[in-house]
Parts: C-alpha cells; sequence; structure tokens
C-alpha cells in the first residue's frame, strides 16, 4: 500500500467535502473491496475519507411500508435484524450469503452497492426489490442507479447515507457462487409485488440487470414452471476464468426458478 | 497518527501510518505473532481477530479503524480468569485433533469462538457455513468441523455454570 492521509469526519456534509476538496480523495465504508485494491495497487488515492464516525449512518429502520437501512450498516447486522427477517426474509438469506462471516463484520451495504461489483449480491437485492438510493443530496431509483461495470450514477461528492426497500408480498434470491472468492457467479432475486414481479441478475453480466420476459411471465404465473423455458441471450455475458456466457446464461434460468422456489417458501 | 485501544483487556496507544494493516500492527509492531498472516487477500481467515466482539480479518483492516475499539487476539483467549487454562474451544481443538501443522489454527479459533458465542447449540451445517472464510490445507476439515462443535458446547456448558 502506497502512503495516505486519513480523515475521520463526523458529519456528512464535512465528509463530502472533503471527497470534493482533495484531489484523488476516496471513501472507504467497510473497506472490504477498497483494501484488497489498495493493497494490490490497484488504487493509489492521496486521501481516504472514513465513514464509520458519521453520525445517523448505521442501523435498519422500520417504515411501516419499507424498511430503510442506512449506508453503514454491516451485512451481518441486516442477516440477524429480526425485522429484515420477518418483513424481507430474502434480503436477509441474501445478507448471510455475502462472503464469510468477518467480510460480513466489516462489510457494508452502502459500500457494496457504490462500488457495483458485477458479481455482488445486493446490487441485485437493490434492483430486484426496487429499492430506492438516499444520498445527501437527493434520493435515485434503483433503476436509475447502476450503470455499468463498477459505475453507478453517483456524481462527484455525493455519498450514500442509505437505501430504502419498499415490502415485496413474496420474494426470494438464489445464487451459484463462486466457490473461492463467494461472489455470485450467478445471483437472482425474484420479488413480487402489488403491480408485478421484478427478476435482477448479478454475476452474470458486466453490471446488474432485469429480465423483463421472466418478469412478465412470473407475473403471469409465480412458479418456477411459468419461467423454466426462457432462455437467455449470451450477447453482453461475461466469460471468464470461471465460466463461460452459454453457462452463465443457463444459470439465469436455474437460480431464478430456485430463487421463485425461495420465496414460495 | 496516534490510535489508542483496548488490546485483550490492555488500553494501548500507538502511533501507526494510517496505512497501516491490523496484522501488520500486531505482528510487527506490537511483537504480537499469535495472529497468523496466510494470504494476506482475506481469503484464509488465519489473521481473523475480534474487533468489538466481532470476527474480522486483520489482514483487511486499516489501524485506524481500531481507534477506540476493543481488540481481542488469540492471544487473550484463556480459560476461567487467572486459571492459566486454554480457553474451551482450544481445549476442544487440542482433544479432537482439529489442528495438524497449525497455521490456520489461531484464525479458526477466533472464528469458531465468535461462532459459538450466544449460541445455545450449533450444527454441522452452521458450523461449516461460518468456516467458510478460513482456510486449511492438512485437516480435511472433519476434525476442525468436530472441534467447534465440542467447543461450542463446552462454551456453553461453561457460560451455564456446569
Amino acid at each position: 500500500m502506497k502512503p495516505f492521509a486519513y480523515h475521520q469526519p463526523d458529519q456528512i456534509p464535512d465528509a463530502a467535502k472533503l471527497l470534493t476538496s482533495i484531489e484523488d480523495s476516496k471513501l472507504v465504508a467497510g473497506g472490504m473491496t477498497l483494501i484488497p485494491t489498495l493493497k494490490q495497487r490497484l488504487a493509489s488515492p492521496a486521501a481516504l475519507i472514513d465513514l464509520s464516525k458519521l453520525a445517523g449512518l448505521k442501523g435498519i429502520s422500520d417504515g411501516g411500508t419499507t424498511i430503510t437501512i442506512g449506508a453503514m450498516t454491516p451485512h451481518a447486522e441486516v442477516a440477524a435484524s429480526k425485522l429484515v427477517q420477518a418483513k424481507i426474509p430474502a434480503l436477509a438469506a441474501l445478507a448471510s450469503m455475502i462472503g464469510d462471516p468477518a467480510v460480513r463484520s466489516r462489510g457494508t451495504i452502502g459500500g457494496s452497492v457504490a462500488n457495483n461489483d458485477p458479481a455482488a449480491d445486493y446490487p441485485a437485492g437493490v434492483l430486484g426489490l426496487g429499492a430506492t438510493i438516499v444520498t445527501s443530496t437527493r434520493e435515485v431509483a434503483a433503476d436509475k442507479f447502476f450503470l455499468g461495470l463498477f459505475e453507478t450514477a453517483l456524481q462527484p461528492g455525493e455519498i450514500i447515507t442509505a437505501i430504502r426497500f419498499p415490502l415485496p408480498l413474496k420474494a426470494g434470491y438464489a445464487k451459484f457462487k463462486a466457490p473461492a472468492s463467494r461472489y455470485a457467479l450467478v445471483g437472482v432475486l425474484v420479488a413480487k409485488f402489488a403491480d408485478g414481479v421484478r427478476v435482477a441478475v448479478t454475476g452474470a453480466g458486466p453490471g446488474v440487470f432485469r429480465v423483463p420476459p421472466m418478469e412478465q411471465a412470473l407475473s403471469q404465473n409465480f412458479d418456477p414452471s411459468a419461467i423454466a423455458a426462457i432462455k437467455i441471450d449470451t450477447d453482453g455475458l461475461t466469460s471468464d476464468i470461471h465460466a463461460e456466457a452459454d453457462y452463465r446464461a443457463h444459470l439465469v434460468t436455474v437460480m431464478a426458478k430456485r430463487a421463485v422456489d425461495a420465496a414460495l417458501g | 497518527m496516534q490510535i489508542s485501544f483496548t488490546l485483550n483487556g490492555r488500553p494501548t496507544t500507538v502511533d501507526v501510518e494510517p496505512a497501516t494493516l491490523v496484522a501488520e500492527l500486531l505482528r510487527e509492531q506490537l511483537n504480537m505473532t499469535g495472529t497468523h498472516i496466510g494470504c494476506d487477500t482475506s481469503q484464509c481467515g488465519a489473521c481473523v481477530v475480534h474487533l468489538d466482539g466481532l470476527p474480522v480479518k486483520s489482514c483487511t483492516l486499516l489501524a485506524p479503524a481500531l481507534d477506540g475499539a476493543t481488540l481481542l487476539t488469540i492471544e487473550g483467549l484463556q480459560g476461567a480468569p487467572d486459571s492459566n487454562r486454554l480457553h474451551p474451544m482450544q481445549e476442544a481443538f487440542r482433544e479432537n485433533h482439529g489442528l495438524q501443522c497449525g497455521f490456520c489454527t489461531p484464525g479458526m479459533v477466533m472464528t469458531a469462538v465468535a461462532l459459538a458465542k450466544d449460541k445455545p447449540s450449533l450444527s454441522e451445517a452452521e458450523v461449516r457455513h461460518g468456516l467458510e472464510g478460513n482456510i486449511c490445507r492438512c485437516t480435511g476439515y472433519q476434525n476442525i468441523v468436530l472441534s467447534v462443535m465440542a467447543g461450542a458446547a463446552a462454551m456453553n456448558a461453561a457460560a451455564k455454570g456446569e
């Protein structure tokens, strides 16, 4: 790691100001992606701005028809939350499958969403559940937030403060994990709402995406058999050392069926 | 920068570069080599310590995160206070041959203690899921899983005062 300056602001506006005023500075939340990146010298920022001392960014709150999770809430807390387990069990299950216990102690929902790793679990949860990303300056719908490989709608100096989830009627998450990293080779979140079904896929392509043919079929008939014959086009899917695009495409249908099964309990 | 934290029950203040990893701080600055560095890429779990009671990989933790926190390392584990006995989880690893070369053991034990804390019983599936972030290249895990289950039972018996 190359040396860097370290800032621990306690107010969000101060953090935003540091981020815009220090050239080549980076935010650090749990650090589960950033620290390995620094160690490999894939990034060498001049300064890190640690979000852990900011007030009000941690914790889970019940909004009646929504659940709001503070950006600095670690995965372990979401996985163990009685509220999340009761209202959106698929989200608690998703959080419990991220990495390993030590990663879940430190890694945060805000960090995961801001990083938008193409194989991370949370982007599928946030997009599949149609959540809202709350930032220091505005609110962004998940459909407009994830723009592609590690790219989001966040503007310079903008900081995620929370993610707000609407409550689905039913939801399920299934992933086929890469055994060494526990990242999703393919992960699918399926969520049924009063006005239709959302299906979001992570791991298969350069960024999380929805599958409209599956959404339409499941809106008609919320059963794994409704999507069994739907094939995913391999165009734009990832081929790498772990799997070819056609295998990932196949896994999308398999994982989507399992996610529906999980949603049906 | 100067950071202050509680290390195995003792107040500790050190000067560190912000780019210092906790595993490096422990081993190289504080001469506490019980915490091992295996892969140094947050895969293997040999470096697991407890930060404010939660298991974390100290090779993927910046020293500034310790400021104001409580850190427990393998050196801080013990049986009954002042008994000079091993912690029940360490005893269980010894009894069940839960190690061969021993390199992964500090991390295994720290992860296992965190896993077993506040849990009345642990199934084999829960133990295997809980050990996903700890790699052992010797044992094939069978005896580690046995050790963790026995250690968890012993910890809970001790907690109940049996």
